[in-house]
């Protein structure tokens, strides 16, 4: 009776064994994930560094699908540039090109602020300009090549321009196709639960 | 024996490892072209400066002359091009660190090598209106910017830069 007792000691054994391995690789992979995207966020500057490009407003640069890497850096934008930029009030950045910088608008726009609020007094607009002066920063604005028009229509009510901080990265690297999977995945989701179960049976099953 | 769902995860992997390997390969290739393309781009004359009705100037160019002939790309899928006009702000900005203002005159996308060589007689594409009246008479720099977009891989950019026109002082 006692070597039964011990071999179904040892099989549970094992078994927690194995599930406790499995758990451990399954945890590695989920942080060594997380590792090299947050690893890629440093390198680029970007809060994202891989987006996928979902419209075809750039064709026939980028199509449907493509994926964009990102970089951030501090050197000012361009005219000619693609950058993806965020806009207030809109879930998905958009991928477009700039088509003009201006420099001298936000002074417009701050010169009309001050006019208009009679709180600031003109020392104040000054000093505001003069803080504008050493960030150098831009103004931008931007268009899909595909578009006919500039991107004014997208922006937030009354957005003409867009500055820095709406600004995710511009786009330096580019792969084609490899974006499919995850459109696929959020615009038919049954494929993506099919996919997880599928797999979670796999590693259930899978005897080592 | 190994399983299916063993081989097939294999064969998936050794199939995605490749062509990690070959878009790699492909990306790092285009690093040892350099190439030395020669482009002209010219401003033919002014078609008309005017006055808008909110008191703002509004220019059209015509550009001419525009070949990005002897360039040499060999892997790539598409090449934009843009010309933009490039002019310092106005003096009493002068000390700002970033007085660059670019504008885009016309811009194009050149499916493939062979549609680089061309010549179009063309006026600006965007309209390019003056905020106020402070550009009449502004010397600027016309930039031929090309941006290359490969089959997979590093983007790359370069651009030659044209200087020395200036912007007329009467409405025409």
């Amino acid at each position: 009776m006692g070597w039964i007792g011990e071999s179904v000691d040892s099989i549970k054994s094992l078994q927690i064994r194995q599930v406790l391995t499995q758990a451990v690789s399954l945890g590695m992979i989920v942080t060594s994930a997380l590792i090299i995207w947050k690893a890629l966020m440093c390198v680029t500057g970007s809060e994202s560094p891989v987006v996928v490009v979902l419209s075809g407003s750039m064709e026939p640069g980028f199509k449907r699908g493509d994926i964009l890497f990102l970089h951030m850096s501090k050197e000012p934008i361009r005219a000619g540039e693609i950058v993806v930029f965020n806009i207030d009030g809109r879930e998905i950045p958009i991928v477009h090109r700039v088509i003009k910088i201006d420099p001298l608008c936000f002074s417009h726009n701050q010169l009309t602020i001050a006019i208009c609020s009679p709180v600031k007094s003109a020392d104040q607009w000054f000093l505001q300009v003069h803080e504008r002066k050493d960030t150098g920063e831009v103004d931008v604005l931007t268009k899909g090549d595909n578009n006919f028009g500039d991107d004014r229509l997208l922006y937030a009510q009354g957005q003409l321009w867009l500055q820095r901080h709406h600004i995710m990265g511009r786009a330096v690297g580019f792969l084609p196709y490899v974006g499919w999977v995850t459109i696929i995945m959020t615009e038919k989701p049954i494929i993506k639960y099919i996919l997880i179960g599928a797999l979670g049976l796999l590693v259930i099953t899978s005897k080592d | 024996m190994h399983s299916f769902g063993y081989r097939a995860n294999a064969l998936l992997t050794f199939a995605v490892t490749i062509l990690a390997l070959m878009c790699a390969m492909a990306s790092i290739s285009d690093n040892l072209n350099h190439p030395t393309p020669t482009t002209q781009v010219q401003v033919l004359n002014i078609n008309w400066l005017q006055k808008q009705l909110n008191g703002n100037d509004e220019f059209q160019y015509i550009i001419c002359e525009f070949d990005l002939g002897q360039h040499d790309y060999e892997y790539i899928s598409r090449l934009a091009v843009i010309v933009y006009m490039e002019y310092k702000a106005a003096a009493e900005y002068g000390t700002r660190k970033n007085s660059l203002n670019q504008i885009s005159l016309w811009d194009g996308i050149l499916p493939t090598k062979e549609h680089a060589k061309f010549w179009i007689h063309t006026s600006n594409k965007y309209r390019f209106i003056d905020q106020g009246t402070n550009l009449r008479g502004k010397e600027f720099n016309l930039t031929l910017h090309w941006h290359v977009m490969p089959k997979t891989g590093k983007m790359f950019a370069d651009k030659i830069v044209m200087p020395g026109y200036r912007l007329p002082q009467e409405y025409r």
